[in-house]
């Protein structure tokens, strides 16, 4: 069973280990959303929703419906 | 020679073309849709080339209607607007996203420059670039690098510009390479990773980093700005202080430019020979103009602060922390700017509705906008507050004219609610909605950038939605001045053979004579022939008149009933013309303004779209009279039962 982004909490780390496919998975790719890359949730808004991530020194704003879409294994302080 | 001037968003895009091409801009569009088509003219020793700005996309393919521009222009070499070379703007401290879309680029055999912009911020974040491997690696493309925010490396462009490129690529990413259709998503995912394979390789190359540093700074001031609580206090305070300054502030050159065009009127009217050409220019083509010009404070004041919070980067985060709460309307975060601005004035609220990318979420912003009470309504309900809500206090502490004045406000935005619910189901998704959107860090703000997308903005207005401004409101000088030529006579000579009218000052007389020309006129027959179809809401033909001659502006209501009623019209008149109304009676007996016709007038100015300024902005921002239309429509419909029902409850 994969975690995808959307589990995360601020804090958390992982690496992506794919996109799922979906209508957004070829944008999600185009902003560097690759398998091995790290990311980090940095913030939450203040309903949950949408979050913020760090991706190669990047702050990239997602909702989480886009974030599931992101599968992520390893390493992840829960 | 045509120069595109390409590049993800964030990259300091803006910043290099107007290092670039200064003030030398013009504004139109790309043909047959909505996106904006900046030009700039380059001269480089008498040579002339004209560099086009697109939008700031990661990749050639679309991901918002806006965007097709730049598919549609680089996979046709038959259009118009495909560039016979393009300058590519990446932002040096994350090259690896920003080689994605320049080698789609280059593996179109397009002639490129790239520019490795923020030099300073990649070198200060630890990443150090080997530009001479890079050129190996890319050896027809010239690089520069460049800190466009300071100004360093204009020359450096310029001379790449001036350099004649031979084309020859064999090392291309994907050879042969033909891009995917616009809906071929699986194609374009697969796409994309086999270039970032090739590009990591590149990377791995050309990037020898120490220990990358994350933006410490941006994260601090983030935890303060995106807190659950103090994010939302500190976004109010600021909405709070933007609104204090457009009010406050704007009004002053409005006053001016109000004085100003009230006296050349007068001062032309007095030497030119009377006649026709005189009333024409004096109070049709003055007036029009002045009506345009006077918007001018309001909408640079507004794009000043807009401007600001979008280049210090605040923007997206509001974008960010008010995302969920529009959602459920068919909104999305960005359209917070566009309808609080509109209750300043509808018309810069509607043209900042551009930064929204979604094209339903901007249709749906737009077409509310109007519903947030505007700062010209507040004359109108001001007069009819004082006519029919006493002046009396409720619970003790509260005004009951002001609670009716809130009240007013609220009906705006929650009717802004209930329609957006509406539109949302109408409206067909033409695209798919989503976020993504980058936060970039913070920055202070270029004042040169700031100034030039203000001039922009008053630009587009005064030349675009300005001439069907001034066409309406010569059009309504005509209505409002000509009428039956017997008719006219006749009610003349009814009045100046009337006993009273002997009794009358000169000035009175005036004032009695106008009065019975707009009665007279085209605008009067109008008035009277609506008189039918608004009576079920309580109002008479010459509440008719002000309602058509409030398309000129809604604080024009105010001065149309003061020539209907003989009143001068002036600020310190209006006790008199609140006098004159509270006494007016219908054959009846009855008084015309009561509670129920009273509150019934306030709602009809809540919901009608009676500017036509506003529409001319809808129609340059949609490119067609349908939107404009439909919302005309809707807010008409609105404005008539909301009134019916409220005069009908009421009395």
């Amino acid at each position: 069973m994969h975690q995808t982004l959307a589990q995360l909490h601020p804090g958390n780390k992982g690496t992506i280990s794919g996109i799922t496919t979906s209508h957004i998975s070829s944008k999600l790719l185009e902003l560097g959303f690759i398998s091995g890359t790290e990311v980090e949730v940095v913030f939450r808004a203040p309903l949950k929703d949408p979050i913020a991530v760090e991706l190669n020194g990047c702050l990239i704003s997602l909702r989480l419906d886009e974030a599931v879409n992101i599968l992520i294994e390893g390493n992840n302080q829960l | 020679m045509k120069i595109a001037l390409l590049g993800n968003p964030n990259t300091g895009k803006s910043s290099i073309f107007n290092l670039l091409t200064g003030l030398r801009q013009s504004i139109g569009n790309f043909p047959g849709v909505t996106v904006e088509k900046k030009t700039g003219a380059i001269r480089i020793s008498g040579a002339e080339y004209s560099l086009i700005d697109f939008p700031g996309v990661y990749s050639i393919y679309p991901r918002t209607k806006d965007e097709e521009v730049v598919y549609s222009s680089f996979t046709n070499n038959q259009s118009s607007e495909f560039p016979e070379r393009a300058i590519y703007v990446a932002d040096a401290s994350n090259l690896e996203r920003n080689l994605l879309f320049f080698t789609q680029l280059y593996d179109l055999n397009i002639p490129l420059i790239l520019v490795l912009n923020m030099w300073d911020v990649a070198s200060k974040r630890g990443i150090e670039i080997d530009v001479q491997k890079l050129q190996q690696r890319f050896p027809d493309v010239q690089i520069v690098t460049a800190n466009a925010r300071i100004g360093l490396g204009k020359n450096r462009i310029l001379d790449a510009i001036k350099n004649q490129q031979t084309i020859s690529r064999i090392d291309k990413i994907i050879p042969n390479f033909i891009p995917a259709s616009k809906e071929d998503l699986n194609s374009q995912a697969e796409e994309a990773k086999t270039r970032f394979k090739k590009i990591k390789e590149i990377i791995s190359q050309v990037e020898k980093n120490k220990e990358v540093k994350t933006d410490n700074f941006s994260r601090k001031i983030d935890r303060i700005l995106l807190h659950p609580i103090l994010g939302y206090v500190i976004f109010i305070a600021i909405l709070l202080v933007v609104f204090q300054f457009i009010f406050s502030f704007a009004s002053i050159p409005m006053d001016f430019i109000d004085g100003t065009f009230v006296s050349l009127s007068s001062w032309v009217s007095e030497i030119m020979p009377k006649g026709m050409l005189s009333d024409l220019i004096c109070q049709g083509i003055i007036p029009g103009v002045g009506g345009v010009v006077v918007f001018i404070p309001q909408i640079a004041l507004l794009f000043f602060f807009i401007s600001i919070l979008e280049e210090t980067g605040y923007l997206a985060r509001v974008v960010f922390i008010m995302d969920r709460i529009m959602r459920p309307l068919g909104l999305n975060g960005r359209s917070v700017v566009p309808l609080m601005s509109s209750a300043a004035c509808a018309i810069p609220g509607i043209m900042s509705a551009r930064t929204i990318a979604d094209w339903k979420e901007r249709m749906i912003t737009i077409l509310v906008a109007p519903l947030m009470s505007c700062s010209a309504r507040i004359p109108v309900y001001t007069l009819l507050i004082s006519l029919v809500i006493p002046n009396q206090k409720v619970f003790g502490f509260m005004n009951l004219q002001g609670i009716v004045l809130l009240g007013l406000y609220l009906l705006g935005i929650v009717a802004a609610i209930f329609v957006s619910l509406i539109l949302k189901q109408i409206i067909g998704n033409r695209e798919k909605g989503f976020l993504l959107l980058e936060l970039p860090s913070y920055r202070s703000p270029r004042w040169m950038n700031i100034g030039i997308n203000m001039l922009e903005k008053v630009k587009v207005f005064v030349f675009d939605a300005g001439k069907i401004i001034l066409a309406i409101s010569i059009i309504l000088w005509v209505l409002a001045t000509f009428g039956p030529p017997d008719r006219m006579q006749n009610l003349e000579r009814n009045l100046v053979q009337s006993k009273e009218y002997k009794t009358l000052s000169e000035n009175e007389k005036q004032q009695r004579l106008s009065s019975v020309k707009l009665e007279s006129s085209y605008i009067g027959i109008m008035g009277k022939a609506i008189e039918p179809v608004i009576k079920p809401l309580g109002f008479d033909w010459k509440i008719g008149i002000s309602l058509i001659t409030s398309f000129a502006a809604r604080e024009v209501f105010v001065g149309s009933l003061a020539t209907i009623y003989a009143v001068n019209n002036n600020s310190d008149s209006n006790l008199k013309l609140i006098q004159k109304m509270s006494n007016e009676k219908n054959e009846q007996g009855v008084k015309i303004y009561n509670l129920a016709s009273g509150v019934s007038l306030m709602v009809f100015y809540v919901f009608a779209m009676q500017c036509m300024a506003t529409l001319a902005v809808v129609k340059r921002e949609t490119l067609s009279w349908k939107w404009p239309l439909i919302q005309i429509f809707y807010m008409g419909v609105l404005a008539y039962f909301g009134s019916f029902l409220s005069f009908q409850l009421l009395s």
